[in-house]
């Protein structure tokens, strides 16, 4: 495994060496307008390895029938070599005329998977055993007249900022596995990727806030939850008795932060390097989300004032995902 | 999201990939030894039966001795791992040992491409045509199984088998029938080989043809055997079909159960007393290899060709064994008279029979000769026997193995040419009239374009010479006594109406109507080779079809025959899908046609707007746009009743064309 797995590693990279230097070679098809419509000027077709494998057989049997010149054995080979070579027709008619109309992709933080929303449009045939290969992860799906023909996948996401899926592999091998049919999608498509999220960050910074504590009103010190100890929590807020009975730490998160306002600074995250503190304020905005605590936010380009609620967090961490990549 | 590689396989892919690996070997069981058939059938049955259980391979350690075993077991049974009869009993062995360790895709795919190579080999132990068009239908569930191996969406419902087995069979019979066409135009055109490319095709048993000794049930193998054993281009007019006795060894000692030819020593080897008293015929023959030494040649050869030499009896031998393609030039003679006088040696050997054999044959014979006295109403008794009571089939029963003849005579009467000869030479001889027994071919095919006759091994036979004193050697074929169809039709078209429940009068019709199928089968199909290939394109012109000819043919069909079904992929996609839409293309279509054309990038309230422009006065239409954008642009999907209300509003439109409004 380990000598195909460098093969197919050599050979990716030579491909993409090749669409690079060589594009009206191997057809590499710019970022294009939905809907995009394959036909047969871009769809590509080539025996699979199983179809390779099963002409030797095809020419065996032809041989050993014509060498005993037994008419009903070259019959029989002859009508499963016809059928079998017939199927490059049906292969074809699977991905021509397919057509995606439109994408969508909800954010999503970098280091996790983008999930993307194809959508096909939908006509009378029954299109089976459609494969789409992205990297090495692929997903099968039928379009069958009367289904939506929307069909989820997920794409690494791997950096912050805007991300298009790139060049999509859609292929099929039905009905009998022998030909390879497939095409590129490449759609002129991005979608916003929100910065990675910290995982170890320190609770949200209460105390460095230019806390003027809002009224809250009537519920004050009620216990909002408890959640896992942080080592940049004050000792005070340890709800011990529940500790005791889980082998971790807890600590309690009350009610009374609601209200409150903090600021996220930039600025103020010396000591960690700049996709490091990006990475924690992203972490802090969502925590001050689900904590309902108001949070401004001060980049160095900009700020924002501070607000609550979906649209501010997509604001905020849009603009996070946004920033300039770090001076090297 | 899943890897590739290993896909484990589903029950519905396992069941189908199974099912071919069945049908692949089914066929051969027949011809298989139990010793092989019982265990493979046991395994199939079993992986079956475990595979409903659990996912599992079989473990090495009874994978490895089993895919040992048989190989070791065929030659020992054998005694030879290549050939037709050990190699298909390999083959299917070790088929149903893959089938035990199918777990994932490319396993079942290995299996399925290798179960067609095992069906088709099935077909070179029997090549009827109901046993064809059966295999031909098992292909159907192999494609099915490659069908059902393609992935399915991970949320598409799980089928069952029979649902699935179903469902592919269906799609795959599709695409057998569409490919016939294809797949005959390959099947004529493909360019046959005038010779088998590597040696021993079949058999060595199988082709041998005839031997230098005949026991019963010597020739049956032969009389199955399609292949030509030579060809015959006369110079001159042919004889009659009835009348092609191709001579070959000359048996004239019995054992009582074998005729033999004994040896004859060199200084015996000459020439027997021939006259000849009419006509000659001259031809040439092209002897196909047979590892023998005999030459054929017509009734009484009277040249002796090159490297052989003419026994007392009449046969020519050759001094080494034909082993390659031979050709040689004859004459013959048809009306003759062989051995005028016997010498007493010589008749003494042919009345020579076996002590206390066969004593009720030996009595029947005496006793003709003692009612009739005259040797010609002895013979003509004992056509006369065969004629009444005896039918003419070539599965004949075993017979005893001691008094074979008795058997023969009195219990079984049923058999074909060997027996005959064999029972009417012994009872000449028992009756005493000089007789032996006269081993060949008889008949032929006439090839009318290449004006040559092909004789197969299947046209083997064999009858009797009686000596009849101022007539010399007469040739007696008691077969044609019980069967003259034999004679005029060849074995197999005799051997057809034998049996006798056959016979049943609606039966026979049936029969009849289907031998017909039958016999165009093997004329069309069985027996197509490259001579008949080369006479294929007589009709339009060419002659000689030869190798560049066949192939340009062959690609200019299939071209043409792909083109079509190109044709068929590319051709404009069908009319809208959506109602809708479709209902508002009529109404554009319309509009156009009164003479307000709109180009695909105007939308309906832009097309809206222009109609209203020239016709101010038409609410209707600007109702029916209005029901239009209201239907495709206000909800999601428009109710049926909606879409069809709106379909007959456009139907009912009568427009007045613009320029004859003005």
């Amino acid at each position: 495994m380990a000598v195909s797995d460098a093969i197919a590693t050599r050979w990716s990279r030579a491909l993409v060496f090749a669409e690079r230097r060589l594009p009206a070679l191997t057809r590499l098809r710019k970022k294009e307008a939905l809907p995009i419509r394959l036909d047969r000027r871009r769809i590509y077709v080539v025996p699979s390895r199983f179809g390779l494998l099963f002409s030797l057989i095809l020419i065996v049997m032809l041989l050993g029938a014509l060498n005993y010149n037994n008419n009903p054995a070259i019959l029989l080979t002859c009508l499963l070599g016809a059928a079998s070579y017939q199927s490059i027709f049906q292969s074809f008619r699977t991905i021509n005329g397919v057509q995606l109309v439109a994408i969508q992709a909800p954010p999503c933080h970098a280091g996790g998977a983008m999930p993307l929303f194809l959508h096909f449009h939908m006509d009378t045939k029954w299109r089976r055993s459609l494969r789409l290969r992205v990297g090495d992860d692929e997903t099968v799906f039928d379009l069958r007249p009367g289904d939506s023909g929307k069909i989820t996948i997920e794409i690494p996401a791997t950096r912050r900022g805007w991300q298009s899926p790139g060049r999509i592999k859609l292929y099929s091998e039905y009905p009998f596995g022998l030909f390879h049919v497939w095409s590129w999608l490449n759609p002129d498509f991005s979608a916003l990727v929100y910065p990675r999220l910290d995982e170890n960050a320190p609770a949200l910074p209460l105390d460095s806030t230019q806390a003027h504590a809002q009224p809250v009103r009537g519920r004050g010190d009620e216990l909002a939850m408890l959640r896992e100890y942080r080592p940049s929590d004050p000792v005070r807020s340890i709800a011990w008795k529940a500790s005791a009975r889980h082998d971790a730490l807890l600590v309690k998160e009350f009610e009374q932060f609601r209200g409150r306002e903090i600021l996220l600074s930039f600025a103020a995250l010396r000591g960690l390097d700049y996709e490091a503190r990006i990475a924690r304020l992203a972490r802090w905005v969502c925590m001050a989300e689900s904590a309902q605590v108001r949070y401004a936010l001060e980049l160095p380009q900009r700020r924002m004032e501070s607000g609550l609620g979906a649209e501010h967090r997509h604001a905020c961490l849009r603009e996070l995902a946004l920033m300039p990549g770090a001076v090297a | 999201m899943k890897k590739r590689g290993a896909i484990v396989l589903t029950q519905a892919q396992f069941a189908l990939t199974a099912a071919s690996v069945a049908v692949a070997v089914m066929p051969h069981l027949p011809h298989v030894p139990w010793l092989f058939s019982i265990p493979i059938t046991l395994m199939l049955l079993g992986r079956y039966l475990q595979r409903l259980r659990t996912r599992a391979r079989l473990p090495i350690w009874i994978k490895l001795p089993l895919i040992l075993a048989f190989p070791a077991l065929i030659v020992v049974h054998y005694g030879n791992i290549f050939g037709r009869e050990p190699g298909s009993v390999l083959a299917c062995a070790m088929l149903t040992l893959k089938l035990l360790e199918t777990e994932t895709r490319r396993d079942a795919h290995m299996a399925i491409a290798f179960s067609a190579f095992v069906l088709m080999s099935a077909l070179l132990f029997d090549s009827g045509l109901l046993f064809t068009l059966a295999l031909l239908a098992a292909l159907g569930l192999l494609l099915a199984a490659l069908r059902e191996l393609e992935p399915r969406p991970a949320d598409a419902k799980a089928q069952t088998v029979r649902a699935a087995a179903f469902e592919g069979l269906r799609a795959s019979g599709f695409a057998l029938f569409a490919a016939v066409p294809l797949a005959l135009c390959v099947f004529f055109f493909f360019p046959r080989l005038g010779s088998p490319m590597w040696g021993a095709p079949t058999d060595s048993s199988a082709h041998t043809g005839l031997s230098d000794r005949m026991a019963p049930g010597s020739v049956q193998e032969l009389l199955i055997d399609d292949s030509p054993a030579f060809r015959v281009a006369f110079h001159g007019p042919a004889p009659p079909r009835q009348n092609l006795y191709w001579r070959g060894p000359v048996l004239s000692y019995f054992d009582g159960t074998t005729w033999s030819r004994p040896e004859y020593r060199p200084s015996r080897a000459g020439a027997g007393d021939l006259r000849t008293s009419g006509g000659t015929i001259s031809y040439q023959i092209t002897l196909e290899p047979s590892d023998q030494r005999w030459l054929l040649a017509l009734d009484m050869p009277m040249t002796t060709p090159e490297n052989s030499v003419r026994g007392i009896d009449m046969t020519l031998v050759r001094q080494t064994p034909v082993d390659t393609l031979t050709q040689y030039e004859a004459t013959s003679a048809t009306r003759y008279t062989l051995d005028a006088d016997l010498e007493e040696r010589a008749r003494g050997r042919m009345l020579e029979l076996p002590k206390d054999v066969n004593p009720r044959a030996r009595e029947l014979a005496v006793g003709w000769r003692q009612r009739f006295g005259d040797d010609d109403r002895v013979i003509r008794a004992a056509l006369g026997l065969f004629h009444e009571k005896f039918f003419y089939t070539l599965n004949a029963p075993e017979l005893a193995p001691r008094d074979t003849v008795d058997d023969f005579l009195f219990e079984t009467q049923r058999g074909f040419c060997e027996h005959y000869a064999s029972a009417f030479t012994f009872l000449m001889r028992a009756a005493g009239i000089p007789a032996r027994v006269v081993t060949g071919y008889q008949g032929g095919y006439y090839n009318d374009v290449g004006d040559y006759w092909v004789v197969r091994q299947s046209d083997a036979h064999a009858w009797s010479e009686v000596w009849l004193s101022g007539r010399g050697w007469v040739r007696m074929d008691p077969t044609a006594a019980v069967s003259p169809q034999r004679v005029d039709l060849g074995a197999h078209a005799a051997a057809g109406a034998s049996a006798p429940w056959y016979q049943a009068d609606w039966l026979l019709g049936m029969r009849n109507q289907f031998d017909l199928v039958n016999r165009m089968w093997n004329n069309v199909i069985v027996q197509f080779n490259a001579l008949r290939q080369q006479s294929l394109l007589t009709p339009f012109g060419v002659d000689n079809a030869d190798f560049g000819k066949l192939m340009g043919v062959l690609v200019a069909c299939s071209t043409g025959l792909l083109a079509l079904f190109a044709w068929w992929v590319l051709r404009s996609p069908r009319r809208n899908a959506d109602a809708l839409d479709a209902a508002y293309e009529r109404l554009r279509t319309k509009l156009a046609k009164a003479g307000v054309a709109s180009a695909d990038s105007d939308g309906p309230l832009t097309l809206a707007a222009r109609v209203r422009q020239r016709q101010p006065s038409d609410t209707s239409l600007a109702q029916v746009f209005g029901d239009y954008v209201r239907l495709r642009y206000a909800r999601a999907v428009p109710a049926d009743h909606e879409i069809k209300h709106f379909a007959q509003a456009v139907a009912s439109l009568r427009l007045i064309t613009v320029s004859r409004a003005k």
